[in-house]
């Protein structure tokens, strides 16, 4: 089709390049490219669970066309940590039962890490705010702040003893 | 603790290394670090992807269908609608597994010529892209004809209504008659009669509903699918025409389901269209699908009246219910009864009459969803606890403890609970916790405090006869499998059945892998519903472990020359218990098992009590295996200007018999109590003549990290549950209380009550302005 373009970004550290039409959004060709950690909730940018960093920010990737996004850095949950090495949110994450079903965990986890990254100990108003574009049903979010102030001390640790 | 100590309990001689503990789940891993597949995530080579054309009105008639330019297009492999199948209908009651007769409420699986809902499917199309089905949904026309439909269930009773159920859309009715309600009424000094309402619900879980169906080799309709329920095999089956060996569903971890996902949903159209095209097909709901794809939480409207004494003993109670049963019948006639057997809530009602309606109307069909019926008399018999306190002058904890229902008393329909019935302490803890009031920091915030306690059944209903399959046992390197049909919903089920099988075998988490949710391989182990997961497959795991076991401690035994009774497993080893240096790894006990062809394995099966229905005319019987005993307390903070409503303080107290796992209880307490915020305070489904106008995230408000208080857990362990090691359940009753505990502290706060959940800003200054006349 003639709408489509070749695209080349960066996503978990690896450069690929797609063929995307203008009209598709980051959040699917994400997930035509196998990310399926990116999850697919509203589609609508209401409920934060396709949530990836770009050049470290925090984005709904449903409502970012992938086209707008040629040439930068993308992040997904899976581009933070494995199960060898995991991210210190992802392990405070799995520790501390602020996963449950598990579909909202990739955004939150996103939106966490973004918050990290500007502010490396956040009070709970903090959290409350960086998470507030991320819904859950399961958890209440109570085990998640606990999550994210356990990481945010973790981070802190790592970064004294650097 | 010593009123169920005498109640005894079948334990293996456990130490519980595994049990109680806060354990990091076996799924939770996968999850944080994006491993996990859900049913969304697979795909397979030649797939063509589905999409569902629906009406958009809710009481028509199809007068005409046009696919034709949609079947034309290019890249399109299919499209179905009634036509194509005008004998099939699809099943709506009792999903899973039972023997038992059930209520024949098919239905139509795509629109014939009556449009009862807004939504309602009409035609299904598979394409080779996404973008091509979507371009042949837009060349699908049709044309819809208005015809007169019922709103609310009120109408729907009307002499002259439409008919869109039965004969007379009662779709159900229950009563229970208990004692002498008019010598009741006639003792007490105080009558007092209120209506609640409650309203919609939607599960809001994250994951819309998403699979992958492919037939395969043996002309066997394989399903990968997001469900509650895989058993719906066998109504997949009936629906397209198959033997019920014929279809597989594979349930993947689910993102997300609270009852949401107990019906058929996208099942059914893979299915057919699998059959139809013989290649693999995927669907998809949007989100807007999901909102309009499956049932919701039934709006109940509940009076109560109450007989009291002055001292504040309850003489007499009249309830009686009506229900929105929506479009469809599914499942509630059963979530009526739930409502109807749990209408007093824990409280001692010698005379007792109740009767509860579920009426048609051409709204959205109404299903399960966590408390399941249970819930919504909860909002109504603990606002009513606190009105009839107020009445009376009493303090609304002091009438409550009056009344409590204790063990080894009868509820409602006459029947005995088995197990533990805490509510007293439980509500004691949670009302002390809320300690020293906030102090208001400005006239126009009011602080208020209420509490809800609750009886909420784990089990499905006795009379479904239901039952639950499980199979453990040990490979040749000491590693542990249990094989369930459970499915995992997000709750940790198939970790809590790993933990059971590790306590058991002495062995720890890391070596135990739980394969799930597959119908054709896993052993049947019915419905992730009614709290029954653990109760249920939680009972067949352990059976089967202790069996496995008792093989194993025996054969240790035999090595090391001791009495079986003196040996344990524990520590991934098997140990003399008066000698513990003399042990042997798991593995190699294991192997000489092995080696010798003693059993390594067990499959076992679990069955709930089996009973008849209640007493048609009475409601008298047993309706349930047992019944779990909370309470949470509230207090909020109103805005009396803007009407808005702060959730500070929220305290949780449970008697959840015996924690699988600490973390996980937990988890199930905050999620119960941040739905039950939204259902009290913010979530609202609005329809115009059953159109649905909030049929997204941005407009149906559940809450938000910065709207939930930090819940504080108070669980209390009776040990006297029939689940594994005593425990309970938690799933539902985590919920039940919570919304009438936010409405309780609402009226505490502002003196007056808004009878309508949720108690929305509008509803508060209402209530103020009609109070100050």
């Amino acid at each position: 089709m003639s709408n489509e373009r070749k695209i080349t970004l960066t996503v978990n550290g690896s450069s690929r390049t797609m063929v995307v039409p203008a009209h598709r959004t980051l959040l699917e060709a994400l997930r035509d490219a196998g990310h399926y950690d990116v999850k697919r909730g509203c589609e609508k940018g209401d409920c934060g669970a396709c949530a990836v960093l770009v050049d470290g920010v925090a984005v709904d990737s449903c409502l970012t066309l992938a086209a707008t996004v040629e040439g930068h850095e993308i992040t997904t949950l899976a581009g933070l940590g494995d199960r060898e090495s995991p991210h210190p949110l992802q392990q405070t994450f799995m520790d501390t039962g602020a996963v449950q079903c598990g579909y909202c965990t990739p955004g939150i986890i996103i939106a966490a890490r973004d918050l990290l990254s500007r502010n490396p100990d956040p009070d709970e108003d903090a959290i409350r705010l960086a998470l507030s574009g991320n819904l859950c049903r399961c958890t209440g979010y109570g085990k998640i702040f606990e999550a994210v102030e356990q990481a945010a001390a973790l981070l802190r640790e790592e970064r004294a003893e650097a | 603790m010593s009123d169920i100590d005498t109640l005894g309990h079948d334990t293996a001689n456990v130490a519980f290394r595994q049990v109680g503990k806060p354990l990091t789940r076996t799924d939770a891993p996968g999850k944080a670090v994006g491993k996990t597949r859900y049913a969304g995530d697979h795909t397979m080579p030649g797939m063509l992807h589905a999409k569902v054309v629906r009406a958009d009105m809710a009481s028509a008639r199809l007068v005409r269908l046009d696919v034709s330019r949609a079947r034309a297009l290019p890249g399109v492999a299919v499209v179905l609608t009634a036509a194509e199948m005008s004998d099939r209908t699809s099943a709506t009651d009792i999903p899973g597994q039972t023997g038992r007769q059930r209520l024949k409420t098919n239905q139509q699986i795509l629109v014939r010529e009556q449009v009862r809902y807004y939504g309602e499917p009409l035609a299904l199309i598979a394409a080779e892209t996404p973008d091509i089905a979507e371009e042949a949904a837009r060349l699908i026309t049709f044309e819809l004809e208005p015809v007169p439909g019922i709103y609310t269930p009120e109408d729907g009773l009307k002499p002259d209504a439409p008919v869109i159920q039965g004969t007379d859309n009662v779709v159900s009715e229950y009563r229970i008659r208990k004692g002498d309600v008019d010598a009741g009424f006639a003792e007490a000094d105080v009558i007092v009669e209120r209506t609640y309402k409650t309203p919609f619900q939607e599960h809001a879980f994250l994951e819309p509903e998403a699979g992958l169906a492919w037939v395969d080799e043996n002309e066997v309709i394989n399903i990968r699918v997001c469900t509650q329920v895989i058993e719906h095999f066998r109504a997949i089956a009936d629906a397209v025409g198959v033997p019920h060996n014929k279809v597989r569903i594979m349930g993947s971890l689910v993102g997300g389901g609270f009852g949401g996902k107990e019906d058929i949903t996208v099942e059914v159209y893979l299915a057919l269209l699998t059959k139809a095209t013989g290649r693999p097909v995927r669907l998809e709901f949007s989100r807007e699908d999901s909102f309009v794809g499956h049932g919701k939480r039934h709006p109940f409207t509940i009076t109560h009246r109450t007989g009291v004494t002055r001292d504040g003993r309850i003489t007499a109670l009249d309830v009686q219910i009506l229900g929105d049963a929506g479009a469809y019948v599914y499942l509630s006639p059963y979530v009526l009864l739930y409502c109807v057997v749990n209408a007093p809530g824990p409280y001692r009602v010698d005379n007792l009459t109740v009767r509860g309606r579920a009426v048609a109307t051409n709204n959205m069909y109404t299903s399960a969803f966590r408390g399941f019926g249970g819930l919504q008399a909860c909002a109504a018999y603990e606002q009513q606890m606190d009105e009839v306190a107020n009445a009376i002058g009493m303090d609304r904890l002091e009438f409550r403890r009056r009344n409590f229902l204790k063990t080894g008393e009868p509820m409602a329909t006459g029947f005995v609970p088995p197990s533990a019935i805490w509510t007293d302490r439980c509500a004691e803890a949670a009302w002390a916790a809320l300690g020293e009031p906030t102090p208001s920091p400005a006239p126009h915030i009011r602080i208020g405090r209420g509490i809800g306690c609750s009886q909420q059944s784990y089990g499905r209903l006795t009379f479904l006869h239901d039952t639950s399959e499980a199979w453990v046992g040990a490979e040749m390197d000491g590693t542990v499998v249990v094989r369930s049909g459970v499915t995992d919903i997000g709750a940790g089920q198939a970790s809590a059945l790993g933990q059971i099988a590790a306590e058991l075998l002495g062995v720890t988490l890391d070596n135990v892998v739980v394969y799930n949710s597959d119908s054709a391989v896993t052993p049947l182990a019915g419905t992730t519903t009614a709290t029954r997961a653990l109760y249920m497959t939680g009972n067949a795991a352990r059976l089967a472990a202790t069996a496995v076991r008792e093989r194993l401690v025996a054969r240790a035994a035999q090595e090391f020359e001791v009495a079986p009774e003196n040996i344990n497993l524990g520590d991934n080893r098997a140990f003399v218990i008066d000698d513990p240096e003399r042990a042997m790894p798991f593995r190699d006990l294991i192997a000489i098992c092995a080696s010798e062809g003693i059993h390594r394995s067990e499959l076992s099966i679990f069955r709930a009590p089996f009973t008849d229905m209640l007493d048609p005319e009475t409601g008298q019987g047993q309706a349930h295996p047992d019944y779990a005993y909370g309470a949470h307390a509230i207090e909020v903070a109103v805005d009396i200007e803007t009407g808005e409503v702060t959730i500070l303080k929220s305290i949780a107290a449970h008697d959840v018999g015996q924690c699988i796992n600490r973390a996980a209880v937990e988890g199930q307490i905050d999620g119960g109590a941040q739905n039950g915020q939204g259902y009290a305070l913010s979530e609202e489904l609005l329809f115009d003549e059953g159109r649905l106008l909030t049929p997204s995230f941005a407009e149906y408000l559940t809450p938000t990290a910065m709207d939930v208080p930090r819940v504080e857990h108070i669980i209390f362990e009776s040990r006297s549950g029939l689940g594994p090691f005593g425990a309970k359940g938690v799933g539902e009753p985590a919920m039940t209380p919570v919304a009438p505990a936010i409405a309780n502290a609402v009226a505490d706060a502002i003196g007056v009550r808004v009878f309508e959940m949720p108690i929305t800003p509008e509803r508060v200054v209402d209530a103020l302005a009609d109070a100050r006349g």
